[in-house]
C-alpha cells in the first residue's frame, strides 16, 4: 500500500526512535526510497537532532562551577556544625 | 554512558554522604551540573537567572536528600527539583519576560517541515562556531515551553518516554506527540536557516 508524504511526515518522530511496527515501517521505508523530499526532510531532522544534543551546544558560564561549590561548601560546613537544620535558622 | 555514573555507584555515594560524609556532595552533583543549569535556563532564557535557578536546585537535593529513595534515577531526581524550582520562581515574578506557564497549546493540529530536496550532512565539527551554536540556541528558545521541555529530556539528556512522563506528570501518549511536534519544529526552523548561513561552505551546496 502507497503512502502519501504528509503520511510520512507524521511518522518521522517514531520512525527515528524506531518504535514503528514492522509493517508501517516498511511502508515509510518504501515512500524514502522514491522520495527525495521525504528523504530529505528525514535526514536533516536527524542531522540537526544530533546537534542539538551535543554538550557544545549549551555551556556553562565560566566560573559556574566554582561558584556553585563554593555556596555548596558553606551549606556543607552549615550542616555539619548544626546538624540537618536549615543553616538559615540556627542560632 | 560516562557522563552519568551508573546507579549504584551513586547509591554507595548517597549512603556515605548521609552517614556523615557530607563532602562526598560535591562529586556526587558533578556529572550533573550542565543538566542542571541547562534545564534552568530553558525556563528563564537568562544566565543569572538561570544559574541561580540551578544553585537552589542542588543547594535543596543536598538538604532533600535522605528523602531520595532511588526509586528514580539521581540525575531525574535532580531535574524534577530543578522544573520545580524553575516554576516557583516564575510564579513569583509573573510579570517580566518568563513566559506564561499556563499556555497549553492545542494537542491537534498540524506541524509540517520545511520541504527540501536535499540535505548535506553538517558535521558536528561546526558546533565549534559560534553562529551555528546560537541558530540551536535560539531555536530551541523559541519552542513553545511545552515542547521544548520534552525536546531536551529526550533528546538532549536521552530520557526514555517513561521517565518524561512521569516527570512531566503527563500521558505516554503527550510526550510522544509533543516530542514529534518539537523535532519537526526545530526542522522547519533549522534547515532554511542553515541553508542561507553560509552557501559558499563546501559541504553547503545547496541546489
Amino acid at each position: 500500500m502507497v503512502i502519501e508524504c504528509k503520511h510520512v511526515w507524521a511518522y518521522i518522530s517514531d520512525y527515528l526512535d524506531g518504535t514503528l511496527s514492522p509493517e508501517i515501517r516498511e511502508r515509510v521505508q518504501k515512500h524514502l526510497e522514491h522520495c527525495e523530499i521525504c528523504s530529505a526532510i528525514l535526514d536533516s531532522t536527524r542531522n540537526i537532532l544530533i546537534l542539538t544534543a551535543d554538550d557544545r551546544v549549551f555551556e556553562l558560564p565560566i566560573g559556574f562551577s566554582e561558584r556553585l561549590h563554593a555556596r555548596l561548601e558553606r551549606e556543607l560546613i552549615n550542616s555539619e556544625l548544626w546538624g540537618n537544620d536549615d543553616p538559615d535558622q540556627a542560632p | 554512558m560516562s557522563k552519568h555514573p551508573n546507579m549504584q555507584e551513586e547509591q554507595r555515594i548517597i549512603h556515605q554522604i548521609l552517614a556523615g560524609d557530607t563532602q562526598l556532595f560535591h562529586e556526587l552533583i558533578r556529572p550533573h551540573e550542565r543538566t542542571v543549569y541547562m534545564m534552568a535556563l530553558s525556563f528563564v532564557h537568562n544566565e543569572a537567572d538561570a544559574e541561580d535557578i540551578a544553585q537552589e536546585a542542588f543547594l535543596k537535593a543536598f538538604r532533600m536528600l535522605a528523602a531520595f529513595r532511588g526509586e528514580a534515577k539521581f540525575g531525574t531526581w535532580l531535574i524534577s527539583i530543578t522544573l520545580n524550582e524553575a516554576r516557583s520562581r516564575i510564579r513569583r515574578n509573573k510579570d517580566a519576560s518568563t513566559e506564561s506557564l499556563d499556555t497549553t497549546p492545542e494537542e491537534e493540529g498540524h506541524v509540517s517541515p520545511a520541504l527540501l530536496r536535499d540535505w548535506r550532512e553538517i558535521p558536528s565539527e561546526e558546533l565549534e562556531r559560534h553562529e551555528v551554536k546560537l541558530l540551536l540556541q535560539h531555536a530551541i528558545a523559541s519552542l513553545p515551553a511545552i515542547y521544548r521541555e520534552v525536546l531536551l529530556l529526550r533528546d538532549v539528556e536521552e530520557l526514555n518516554t517513561v521517565e518524561v512522563a512521569e516527570l512531566l506528570k503527563i500521558s505516554i501518549p503527550s510526550v510522544k506527540v509533543r516530542l514529534h511536534r518539537a523535532r519537526l519544529m526545530m526542522q522547519k526552523t533549522l534547515a532554511p536557516q542553515w541553508k542561507q548561513m553560509n552557501p559558499k561552505r563546501r559541504w553547503f551546496q545547496w541546489s
